[in-house]
């Protein structure tokens, strides 16, 4: 088995997710919500699990959040992100959809790769902002970006 | 009222030689390890008609079966999630057993994993439309990576350290140093070298995870009537179930209200619910523990420690040798082999059979579970 030399990514056509895939080209960050009942999740799904519909769409967020965990991974990685370790990777908690949660890169302000963010730099609890990664002509990964993150360990809650 | 309780009983343990790298296929190591079972057991082959593995073994019932020499087979299951998956196989032929629709029956783990290139994640492929879609494109890629997110927030929520989470490793690596099959027997481990260790998914250290290792592991399960005339002590299977969390997601569960509330919380309350043993009775225990927090997350989803406290249970030494609660016993996936968790359930045997290196004085209770993080299981076994 040979591991791949790129960045896994995910398929963008799948017509659960695909809206979502898409308005991060469109650099919007989106929450799946159901047409039916109004419940709001993330990761999509193919049935809205509140009230059984299939009837789902998309709903815009802030595009911020908070913190909730984050963990630094250090090689054995796959050659990608081994070039990048140690590699800060955090779970975010959308400001605008309080337990609504996703899995982000550290991004800094004003790169358009992620990376390189000191993970000593970095609280639970400290606010971020998404920021899109053009990983591929269908892909525009949605990142995180400490705001401010000097002054974050003071924010943390 | 439950048609499980006390009906089944583990009668036969084998294994091999573990090892980081061992020169026989897993077919061999499996057919080697179930053979040892069936002589501890003292019963023939040709009894055997139930099997029960994982999803994730590459080694076919009917390779076992034609390897071995059974006869006709009538109830064969597969687990599926890996380290969360060996209790639910047992389980399974236990309540074929109870049910009438087989007598004797094997599960069995054989893995080599030792050669780097074995590892899951090292498989990722360029694209991916699973729920890994949402993770690993980010660089959340290992397991460990995925459980040290929840770590990482269990230290700010509870003030748990390092220094606390030490304690599992520690507790493990000391039991492991008098097993003389396990790998770390000869590799003693104190708290500096753990601080000092190189970082794997920060917060967790190289200590914090399981060996890779070569290896399997057989184990023979019959009726509790007929295990009455068998050549060791059995050992009872009291209470099982299965478990997944609602909402779950594998290995990243992170989505649903309550992230630490596990599948071993699913698993925990209907277990319980059936067993006359409770939390408070087990003598020892054997907890998945293909990284270190999974110990302290299922601690306290068993019943073992209230939200929060697992982390001062462990610094404490409570599951160490003479502590309140002896958890695993031989070392464990940390020090004695990585088998998807199937020497967990060896050791258990062991303990009950009052026949362990690390023998806990009088057990007479002991919980088996799997992967806190996975879709998992557990067993309440009793002699």
């Amino acid at each position: 088995m040979t591991m791949i030399e790129t960045f896994p990514l995910p398929v963008t056509d799948n017509v659960v997710d695909a809206g979502f895939w898409r308005a991060c080209a469109d650099g919007r960050l989106t929450v799946q919500n159901c047409r039916a009942c109004g419940h709001v999740q993330h990761p999509p799904r193919a049935m809205c699990p509140a009230c059984r519909s299939t009837e789902l769409g998309w709903r815009d967020t802030a595009g911020t959040g908070r913190i909730w965990s984050f963990t630094v991974a250090h090689p054995p990685l796959l050659p990608a992100f081994a070039a990048l370790a140690p590699h800060a990777v955090a779970l975010v908690e959308l400001d605008d959809f309080p337990g609504i949660r996703m899995v982000g890169a550290l991004l800094r302000d004003g790169a358009t790769m992620f990376g390189g963010v000191d993970p000593a730099t970095l609280s639970i609890g400290a606010p971020v902002r998404v920021g899109f990664v053009p990983m591929a002509d269908d892909v525009a990964l949605p990142c995180w970006t400490p705001v401010n993150p000097d002054l974050s360990k003071d924010n943390a809650s | 009222m439950t048609g499980l309780k006390d009906r089944t009983a583990i009668v036969g343990i084998g294994q091999t030689r573990f090892a980081k790298m061992l020169p026989e296929t897993e077919l061999q190591l499996a057919c080697i390890a179930i053979r040892a079972a069936l002589d501890d057991a003292g019963i023939a082959p040709d009894e055997v008609d139930a099997l029960g593995c994982f999803t994730q073994e590459t080694t076919p019932e009917f390779e076992i079966a034609r390897n071995l020499g059974f006869g006709e087979l009538h109830f064969f299951s597969q687990v599926a999630h890996g380290g969360g998956a060996i209790c639910g196989a047992i389980g399974q032929v236990c309540a074929a057993i109870a049910l009438g629709i087989a007598r004797v029956g094997v599960v069995w783990r054989s893995r080599k994993r030792g050669d780097p290139s074995k590892r899951q994640w090292a498989g990722v492929q360029p694209r991916i439309d699973d729920h890994w879609k949402w993770s690993r494109p980010h660089g959340l890629s290992r397991p460990a990576d995925e459980v040290a997110m929840l770590m990482r927030r269990y230290m700010h929520d509870h003030g748990a350290t390092r220094e606390d989470l030490a304690g599992v490793a520690l507790a493990q690596r000391a039991y492991a140093n008098a097993n003389p099959d396990a790998l770390m027997r000869d590799k003693p481990l104190d708290l500096n070298a753990y601080l000092d260790a190189r970082m794997i998914a920060d917060p967790l250290c190289l200590f914090d995870n399981c060996l890779e290792s070569d290896g399997a592991i057989a184990i023979v399960i019959t009726s509790a009537e007929r295990a009455r005339d068998l050549r060791h002590r059995p050992v009872l299977v009291h209470a099982f179930s299965q478990g997944m969390s609602r909402e779950h997601q594998l290995m990243t569960d992170y989505h649903g209200q309550d992230p630490f509330l596990s599948s071993s919380a699913a698993t925990a309350g209907n277990l319980w619910r059936q067993s006359d043993i409770a939390p408070a009775d087990i003598d020892v225990a054997q907890i998945y523990d293909a990284f270190s927090p999974l110990v302290l997350f299922s601690l306290e989803n068993y019943g073992f420690c209230g939200r929060g406290e697992a982390a001062r249970f462990v610094a404490a030494g409570e599951t160490g040798r003479g502590g309140r609660l002896p958890v695993n016993t031989a070392g464990g996936s940390l020090s004695e082999v990585y088998l998807h968790g199937a020497n967990l359930v060896t050791e258990a045997v062991r303990q009950l059979r009052g026949t362990a290196i690390n023998q806990v004085a009088d057990a007479a209770n002991c919980l088996v579970s799997s992967c806190d993080s996975t879709p998992n299981g557990a067993l309440v076994l009793r002699c």
